[in-house]
C-alpha cells in the first residue's frame, strides 16, 4: 500500500523544479561573479604587474582575460550543474549542501585577486594572485603538459608494478609460513625506511633516471601492499578453507578464490595508503634527480623565482593525484561492491 | 545387507596432545552406515562428536583405525562428502547463486553443470535471491545455501555439523523440514552432529549418543517411527524419554571440578 503511495506521489514531485531552488543556483553562482566584477571594476593599484598579451590560436588573452574566463567557466558550470540536479530530489540536496561553501570560494577568489594582484599586499613574487597563476599556462601550457605527461607515466610504471609485486610477495608470505618467517622481518624493517633514502643506489644501479625512480615508487608501494595483503591472507578463517576443500578445491582454489578475495578489502587499504607514498616519492624523486615532470618543474622553476609556475604545477598535481586516488576508489568499490551495506 | 554399507568406521581413536596433557578426543569408535540413512551423533560439548564428523570428511586423520568410504579409506576431504559447517562458512564475496556454483567451478564442471543451479536454488527456496551476497541474507537462508553447495556436487554423504545450532526455533524446524524433503527427493545419506535430542528424533533413523572423556559411542538407538513424523504424540515422548535417561546415565559419572 505504502509503495503505490508513493509512486501516486513521486511522478509530481520528481519532475518538478521547485522555485525556491533558483535562489540556491543563484546563490551558489553569485560568489563568481562577485570575483569575475572585483577583477573588471576595481582598478589595478599596484604598478608591479604586467599584463602581457599572449596569443592563444587567433586571440590575445593577459592574465587577467584568462582569469576571467576560467571564473566565468566554474559560473557557468555550476549553473549548469544546479539546473540539473535541480530536478531530482538527492541531487538538490547535495547542491544545496555545497552551495555555502561555492560561495565562499568567489568570495575567496575575489580577495586573493585583490591581496594578490590589484594591491600586492602580500609578499611578492611568494604568492602571485590568481591571475598571475593562470599566467604559467598562458606562457607554457605545452612544457606543462609535457611534465605532467612524464609524472603520469612514472607514476603508472611505478605504482601498478608495485601493485603487483606486492600483491605477489603478500600471497607467498601470507601463505607459506617459511616465508613468512625469512621475509616478514625484512620486509618491516626495510618497509619503515623512506623510499627515497634509496636515491643514491637507485641512480647507480639502473641505467637511466626514469627507471631508477620507477625502482623507488615500487619499493614505496610494496611494502603496504604486501604486509597488507599478507595479514590479509594470514586471517582467512579457517572454515573457509575447509568449506572450500570439501567442495573439491585444490590448492590454487584455496590461494586464489578463496585466501585473495578474502583479503582484498586490506589489499585495497594497503594500495590506498601506497598511493598516497607514492606521490610523495614521485615529487621526491623528481625533484632529486629527472629530466622532467612536476616536481622538476618545481625545482626548475623556482631556480628563477618563478612562484607562480611553482603554484600552477602545484595545481596541476592536486588535480592529477585526485583523479588518480578517484580511480582507485572507483575500481575499489566496483572489487569490494559485496561489502556495500556491510560496512558503514 | 552388508552390500548397501556406504561407510564403515572402524575402532578408531584420535587424541589430541596440550602442553602437558593428552586429550583422548575420540576412543575405540565403530560404526557402519547404511546407504539413505540418517544418523544423528549426539552428546554434550567435549564428546568427540564433531571430531568425528571431521574425520568423516577428511578434514582431519585419526592415529589409528580406519575409515572406508565404499570401501575406500578415506584420507583427504571430497566433494563426495559434502560437509555443512555450523555458520559462517559461506564466502561473503560471492552471491547466492556464485557460492552455490563455487564447488563446481573448483572441480571444473561449472560450463556442462550451469542449469543445476537454477534447479538448488529452487530446492532450498531460494528464489529471487540469488544475486543476494551473504550478508543481505538471514542467517536460515545461509545455512539453506550451505546445504545447496554442498548438494549440488551430488555426494554420496553429505555431513552436518549443527548447522542449525545458532538458529532460531522457527527456522530451524523450517531446515530440518527442508532436510526430510531433500533426503525424500536426492535419496541422500545424511550424519547430523546436533545437541538437540528434539531435532534427533524428528530426523534420525539411528541415534548415536556419544560421551566425553575419552569420547565414545555409548549407545546407538533406532528410531521406528514413521515418516512424516510429528514433533510431539505418546510415541514421540517415549522415545524422548528413553533417550533423555539413557543420556543421563550416559553423563551421570560426575564431572571433575577443573576442566583440563
Amino acid at each position: 500500500m505504502s509503495v503505490s503511495t508513493v509512486n501516486a506521489e513521486s511522478p509530481l514531485k520528481k519532475g518538478g523544479f521547485p522555485v525556491k531552488f533558483i535562489g540556491v543556483i543563484l546563490f551558489s553562482v553569485v560568489g563568481f561573479v562577485f570575483a569575475i566584477l572585483a577583477n573588471v571594476f576595481i582598478p589595478q593599484v599596484s604598478e608591479g604587474v604586467k599584463f602581457e598579451d599572449h596569443i592563444i590560436g587567433s586571440y590575445a588573452v593577459n592574465m587577467n582575460g584568462a582569469y576571467r574566463i576560467v571564473v566565468a567557466l566554474l559560473a557557468v558550470f555550476y549553473l549548469g550543474l544546479g539546473i540539473f540536479s535541480g530536478f531530482d530530489k538527492e541531487r538538490r540536496k547535495k547542491y544545496r549542501h555545497r552551495a555555502k561553501f561555492r560561495f565562499a570560494v568567489g568570495i575567496a577568489l575575489a580577495l586573493w585577486d585583490l591581496l594578490g594582484t590589484k594591491l600586492q599586499v602580500l609578499p611578492q613574487p611568494f604568492f602571485p594572485g590568481p591571475a598571475g597563476i593562470l599566467e604559467a599556462f598562458l606562457i607554457e601550457s605545452d612544457y606543462i603538459l609535457e611534465n605532467t605527461l612524464y609524472s603520469l607515466r612514472l607514476f603508472s610504471w611505478g605504482f601498478v608494478l608495485g601493485v603487483i609485486v606486492g600483491v605477489g610477495t603478500g600471497i607467498l608470505i601470507g601463505w607459506f609460513p617459511k616465508v613468512f618467517y625469512w621475509v616478514s622481518p625484512v620486509l618491516n624493517v626495510t618497509g619503515v625506511i623512506p623510499a627515497v633514502a634509496w636515491m643514491p643506489f637507485a641512480l647507480t644501479l639502473f641505467p637511466t633516471p626514469f627507471a631508477a625512480a620507477v625502482f623507488l615508487i615500487v619499493i614505496c608501494v610494496w611494502f603496504p601492499v604486501a604486509s597488507l595483503t599478507a595479514s590479509g591472507v594470514q586471517s582467512t578463517p579457517k572454515a573457509l578453507f575447509e568449506a572450500a576443500r570439501t567442495l573439491g578445491g585444490n590448492t590454487a582454489y584455496l590461494v586464489f578464490h578463496v585466501a585473495v578475495p578474502h583479503a582484498m578489502p586490506q589489499i585495497f587499504t594497503g594500495i590506498n595508503t601506497a598511493s598516497a607514498f607514492a606521490f610523495t616519492t614521485l615529487v621526491m624523486a623528481e625533484m632529486m634527480g629527472q629530466p622532467g615532470g612536476l616536481g622538476y618543474y618545481i625545482n626548475a622553476s623556482k631556480v628563477w623565482s618563478a612562484y607562480y609556475k611553482v603554484f600552477a604545477a602545484i595545481i596541476v598535481m592536486a588535480i592529477l593525484f585526485s583523479l588518480i586516488s578517484k580511480i582507485v576508489s572507483l575500481v575499489e568499490s566496483r572489487v569490494l561492491r559485496w561489502q556495500r551495506g556491510l560496512l558503514k | 545387507m552388508s552390500n548397501d554399507v556406504i561407510l564403515e568406521i572402524k575402532n578408531i581413536n584420535r587424541t589430541y596432545k596440550d602442553e602437558d596433557s593428552i586429550i583422548n578426543a575420540l576412543s575405540d569408535i565403530n560404526l557402519t552406515v547404511r546407504k539413505g540413512e540418517f544418523i544423528s551423533i549426539i552428546g554434550s560439548s567435549g564428546c568427540g562428536k564433531t571430531t568425528l564428523l571431521r574425520l568423516i570428511a577428511g578434514l582431519d586423520k585419526p592415529q589409528s583405525g580406519e575409515l572406508l568410504l565404499n570401501g575406500n579409506r578415506i584420507t583427504e576431504p571430497s566433494p563426495s562428502r559434502g560437509y555443512v559447517f555450523q555458520q559462517g562458512s559461506l564466502f561473503q564475496w560471492l552471491t547466492v547463486e556464485q557460492n552455490i556454483a563455487a564447488g563446481l567451478k573448483a572441480r571444473h564442471v561449472y560450463s556442462q553443470n550451469k542449469d543445476k543451479i537454477a534447479e538448488y536454488i529452487s530446492l532450498i527456496g531460494l528464489e529471487g535471491f540469488e544475486k543476494a551476497y551473504p550478508h543481505q541474507i538471514s542467517g536460515g537462508m545461509a545455512q539453506r545455501v550451505a546445504i545447496a553447495r554442498s548438494l549440488i556436487n551430488d555426494p554420496e554423504l553429505l555431513l552436518l555439523d549443527e548447522p542449525m545450532g545458532a538458529l532460531d526455533s522457527f527456522t530451524r524446524a523450517d531446515i530440518q523440514d527442508k532436510l526430510l524433503e531433500i533426503r525424500k527427493t536426492q535419496d541422500a545419506t545424511m550424519i547430523l552432529v546436533t545437541h538437540d535430542v528434539d531435532e534427533a528424533i524428528y530426523l534420525s533413523d539411528r541415534i548415536v549418543i556419544m560421551t566425553p572423556r575419552p569420547g565414545k559411542i555409548s549407545e546407538i538407538i533406532d528410531v521406528d517411527l514413521p515418516h512424516p513424523r510429528h514433533r510431539g504424540g505418546t510415541r514421540f515422548f517415549d522415545i524422548r524419554n528413553r533417550l533423555l535417561e539413557k543420556f543421563h546415565m550416559a553423563t551421570a559419572t560426575p564431572e571433575p571440578e577443573f576442566i583440563i
